[in-house]
C-alpha cells in the first residue's frame, strides 16, 4: 500500500464501479434542481445522464431521473445523500429494482448526399428512427430508446454525414402496476 | 372580515421574524447589524422579550449561538447582515453541520428587485450556504415568511439537527403581511426523519449483545443530541450489560469519566485501552457516532473480527465507511430504550469477566502518562490542574482546535453531557472563545472556560470585547506553547521535522491585551504558581485571559499514527525522536 505522509489516512480502493439509474422525486420549487447537483459535485459522485420536468404540476413535483456510476458503497450512500434532502420525496434505484424500462430521445442532424443520403434513411427505417426535418442536402432523425441504441445510431450516421446530435438523457419507469 | 389594521396577525417582515423567534421560546441571539437588515434590529429595538448580544465579527456570532445550543440543547439563532455578513457565517454553519448542531441564522439580503444586479453588499447567500446548510431559503413574499421560519426551526431541531439559514431580502422586511404561528403544515412533507428503530433490527441486535464475548459500546454526539433520555438509558444498558464503554470526541459526558465501565475516548489520541478494546472486540455497538477517519485509522483494519451494530439517526451514516452487519435507523434514545427493554426481558448478562482482565492489562500501560516536572509546566499537567480546580463546580468546557484539545479531552473528565463544546468534524480554531460567549450567556451563573492554544485563540480574540460589554466572565485558559502544536507535531513526525510556519513570533502580551480589553489578564510560568493562579482564575467574576506558559516542544501522544490500525498505537514511552520517527518512516519509505 502506497502511504504518502499524511494526516489522513490514504487508501486505494479497487471495488469494480456498476451504473444504476435512479429516480428521484422532489419539491419543485427554486434551486432544487442546484441542491441535487450540487450534492453530486460537492461529494465527487458521477452523473452519466440527468433528466428533470415537473411531473405533476398541481402538486409541484418534478422527477429527477440520474444514471451515475460508483462503488456499491458509493452507489448506496448518494441514494441515502439524496433521500435525506428536505424537498426530496423518494429515491427508487431503478436499477436494483431489475424491473424499469429506461428510454431516451435523440435527434440526430446528418448532412450528406447521394448514397450517403439513401443509407441514412434505410438505417433510420431500421431503427425506427423519424424524420423531423429534411433539406435538400440534410435530415433530422428522432430516435428513442435505451442508451446503447441510441449510441448505435450515432455510430451508424457518424460516416454518413453526422453533424450534431441532441439528446434528452434518461428517463425511466418501473413495470407493472405499482407507481414509485 | 374584520379590518385588516386591527388584525394582530397583520405586520411587517421585520416583526414577523421577532415573533417567530418569541414563538420558538427564543430568548438569546447574536448578531451583527448591517443595512439589509435594519428592519429587524429596528423591531428588536422596541421590544425586551428576545435579548441581542452584539459580536464583534459575524463568524463569533455563528460560534456562540453554537456554543449556546451544545450548552442547552436548544437551537442557537444568528442575526446577519447580506454580503460579508453572510459569507462571515459560513466557517460556523459549516462546523454546525459538520457536528449537528441545531443553529437558525437569518440573513438579510438586498432588496427583492436588486437581486442578480451586484447590487451593493450583495451575495447569492442562498447559493453559498448551501452545501454548508442542512436546508437554507429565500424568501421573496412577506407572506411566505411566517411559513419559512417554523420550517427552519423545525429542520434545525429535528432529525439530525443541523444549521439552517433563512435568507430575507429588505424589501420583504418592510413589506406587511400576514403571521400566522408554528403549525403542523408548515413543514415540507417529503420531510420525515425516522424516529423509531426496526424491531427486527432491534432483535438481531439485543441477541449479539447477549452472546458476546468480547463487546464494546462505542458512542458519540447522537446520544447527546437526542437528548438527556438517550443519556440515562446510554447509563443503564452499560449498567445492565456490564460492557466496557468508550467515545467519540463528540460524545464525551454521555457516559461519565469517573464511571467504571470507561476506558476513555477512542481514536487518534484516544487511549491504548480504548482502541485496543476496539481492534479485539467481537461485537461492537456504535450509538450515535459515525466512523470518522480519526477514529477507525486504517479502515481495512478496523475491528476485523467484530460484528457491529450501528446506531443512527441519518441513514446515509450507515455504511458510509465501515460495512456495518446490523444497522438500525432511528433516534438513539428511542432505539436504546427498545433495546434495554428486549434485553431485560430476554437476556442474561452476559460473561465478560476475562475480557476485563485483557483490558486492566491494556490499562495498565498507562497510555496518557507524561514526565512532570518542576521548572516547567506541562500543558497535561495545566489540565489536570484546571480538572482538579473546577472539580464538583457548575463548569461548562469549550475549546479551540489543536493539541490543546486533544489533551483537554484525554485530561479533563467529563461528568455529564452538553458540558463539553468543541469543534470536531471541521476543526475550527476560533471556535471556542466566541462559544464561551455563547455558553456564558446561556449559563451566566456557571463557570465557563475556554481551553484554547496560543494560535487558535487569535482567530476570534476580538470577541473578548463582548465578553466584556455583557459581562460575560468566561476565562479563557491558554496553553501557550508559542507554536501551532499540531502542525509541528506532524512536520516533527511527518516532514522532516522541517518546522514550515508553525511558529508565531510576536505574540501579544496577553496580560496587556486582556487589559486593553477591560478584562483581567494573568500569567504563569512555574509550576508551583499554577494551582494559586488557576484558584484566582476562577475567583474572578470578569473576563480572564489566562497565558499558561507551558513546555513548547510537548507532543500529543498516544497516537496512531496515520495508515496504522487501532493496535499500531505510538505510546508515550515509545514516543521518543528515535521511534516516532521509525514508526513513521515505515509508511513514507513505500511512497
Amino acid at each position: 500500500m502506497n502511504q504518502p505522509a499524511s494526516a489522513y489516512f490514504i487508501e486505494d480502493r479497487h471495488d469494480p464501479n456498476e451504473t444504476h439509474t435512479l429516480a428521484v422525486l422532489v419539491q419543485n420549487e427554486p434551486g432544487v434542481l442546484a441542491r441535487v447537483i450540487g450534492l453530486f459535485s460537492g461529494r465527487g459522485y458521477n452523473i452519466e445522464s440527468l433528466t428533470v420536468s415537473e411531473t405533476e404540476a398541481q402538486k409541484h413535483l418534478s422527477r429527477i431521473t440520474i444514471v451515475t456510476t460508483g462503488t456499491p458503497m458509493v452507489i448506496e450512500q448518494i441514494k441515502h445523500q439524496l433521500d435525506r434532502m428536505i424537498p426530496v420525496y423518494r429515491v427508487v434505484d431503478m436499477t436494483q429494482t431489475k424491473r424499469s424500462i429506461e428510454r431516451e430521445l435523440a435527434m440526430v442532424k446528418v448532412r450528406g448526399q447521394g448514397e450517403h443520403r439513401v443509407e441514412a434513411l434505410r438505417l433510420a427505417d431500421a431503427f425506427r428512427a423519424r424524420v423531423i426535418d429534411a433539406t435538400t442536402e440534410s435530415f433530422v432523425f428522432e430516435i428513442t430508446g435505451n442508451t446503447d441504441k441510441i449510441n448505435q445510431y450515432i455510430d451508424l450516421m457518424r460516416p454518413l454525414g453526422l453533424v450534431e446530435v441532441s439528446r434528452t438523457g434518461v428517463a425511466a419507469i418501473g413495470r407493472g402496476p405499482e407507481g414509485m | 372580515m374584520s379590518d385588516k389594521s386591527h388584525d394582530p396577525n397583520q405586520m411587517t417582515g421585520a416583526a414577523m421574524i421577532v415573533r417567530a423567534l418569541i414563538d420558538h421560546g427564543v430568548t438569546d441571539i447574536f448578531g451583527y447589524p448591517g443595512g439589509a437588515v435594519l428592519p429587524i434590529y429596528d423591531e428588536i429595538f422596541q421590544q425586551s422579550e428576545v435579548q441581542h448580544i452584539l459580536v464583534r465579527h459575524e463568524q463569533g456570532a455563528g460560534h456562540a449561538a453554537e456554543g449556546y445550543a451544545r450548552s442547552t440543547g436548544k437551537p442557537g439563532v444568528a442575526l446577519v447582515t447580506s454580503g460579508p455578513g453572510a459569507t462571515n457565517m459560513v466557517t460556523p454553519l459549516t462546523d454546525a453541520l459538520m457536528d449537528s448542531i441545531p443553529l437558525v441564522c437569518i440573513s438579510g439580503q438586498v432588496p427583492t428587485h436588486l437581486i442578480g444586479n451586484d447590487a451593493f453588499q450583495e451575495c447569492d447567500t442562498v447559493g453559498i450556504t448551501r452545501p454548508c446548510t442542512k436546508h437554507n431559503w429565500l424568501v421573496r413574499d412577506v407572506n411566505d415568511l411566517a411559513k419559512v421560519l417554523h420550517e427552519a426551526f423545525y429542520v434545525a431541531t429535528s432529525g439530525r439537527p443541523g444549521p439552517v439559514l433563512v435568507d430575507v431580502p429588505k424589501d420583504v422586511q418592510f413589506a406587511t403581511g400576514t403571521y400566522h404561528p408554528p403549525r403542523k403544515s408548515d413543514v415540507h412533507r417529503s420531510y420525515a426523519p425516522r424516529v423509531k428503530g426496526d424491531a427486527t433490527q432491534i432483535r438481531k441486535a439485543v441477541s449479539l449483545l447477549a452472546n458476546a464475548k468480547r463487546p464494546v459500546i462505542y458512542s458519540g454526539g447522537g446520544v447527546i443530541n437526542s437528548g438527556p433520555e438517550a443519556t440515562k438509558l446510554l447509563r443503564e444498558l452499560v449498567e445492565v450489560t456490564g460492557f466496557p464503554i468508550t467515545s467519540t470526541l463528540m460524545g464525551l459526558g454521555a457516559y461519565p469519566a469517573s464511571g467504571k465501565n470507561w476506558l476513555g475516548m477512542l481514536g487518534m489520541h484516544g487511549t491504548y485501552e480504548a482502541n485496543m478494546t476496539m481492534h479485539d472486540c467481537d461485537v461492537m455497538l456504535c450509538v450515535g457516532a459515525r466512523f470518522d477517519d480519526r477514529i477507525t485509522g486504517r479502515v481495512d483494519a478496523f475491528s476485523p473480527g467484530s460484528k457491529k451494530i450501528h446506531i443512527d439517526i441519518d441513514p446515509s451514516s450507515i455504511n458510509k465507511n465501515i460495512r456495518v452487519d446490523v444497522p438500525i435507523i432511528g433516534d438513539c434514545g428511542n432505539i436504546l430504550g427498545d433495546i434495554l427493554q428486549v434485553f431485560k426481558a430476554e437476556a442474561k448478562k452476559p460473561d465478560v469477566k476475562s475480557w476485563w482482565q485483557q483490558i486492566a492489562q491494556w490499562r495498565a500501560r498507562n497510555s496518557l502518562y507524561y514526565k512532570k516536572s518542576d521548572d516547567v509546566i506541562l500543558p497535561q499537567h495545566a489540565i489536570q490542574s484546571l480538572f482538579e480546580a473546577t472539580r464538583g463546580k457548575d463548569t461548562y468546557i469549550t475549546t479551540e482546535v489543536g493539541q490543546h484539545q486533544m489533551w483537554a479531552a484525554q485530561f479533563y473528565g467529563f461528568e455529564e453531557p452538553h458540558r463539553w463544546m468543541t469543534s470536531g468534524g471541521l476543526g475550527t480554531m476560533g471556535y471556542g472563545l466566541p462559544a464561551a460567549v455563547g455558553v456564558q450567556v446561556a449559563h451566566p451563573d456557571s463557570l465557563v472556560i475556554d481551553i484554547a492554544g496560543d494560535a487558535s485563540v487569535q482567530m476570534t480574540m476580538q470577541e473578548m470585547s463582548t465578553a466584556v460589554q455583557y459581562e460575560l466572565p468566561i476565562k479563557i485558559f491558554i496553553l501557550n506553547n508559542q507554536y501551532m502544536g499540531m502542525v509541528r507535531q506532524w512536520q516533527q513526525l511527518l516532514h522532516g521535522n522541517r518546522l514550515s510556519h508553525s511558529y508565531s513570533e510576536a505574540l501579544p502580551d496577553f496580560v496587556k491585551l486582556a487589559e486593553a480589553y477591560g478584562a483581567v489578564g494573568l500569567q504563569v510560568y512555574k509550576p508551583a504558581d499554577l494551582e494559586g493562579a488557576i484558584k484566582e482564575m476562577i475567583s474572578v467574576k470578569r473576563p480572564v485571559l489566562f497565558d499558561c506558559r507551558v513546555a513548547a516542544l510537548e507532543n500529543c501522544f498516544p497516537m496512531i499514527p496515520s495508515g496504522k490500525a487501532h493496535n499500531e498505537m505510538l505510546l508515550p514511552e515509545q514516543a521518543n525522536d528515535e521511534a516516532t520517527a521509525k514508526a513513521f518512516a515505515a509508511g513514507k519509505a513505500l511512497v
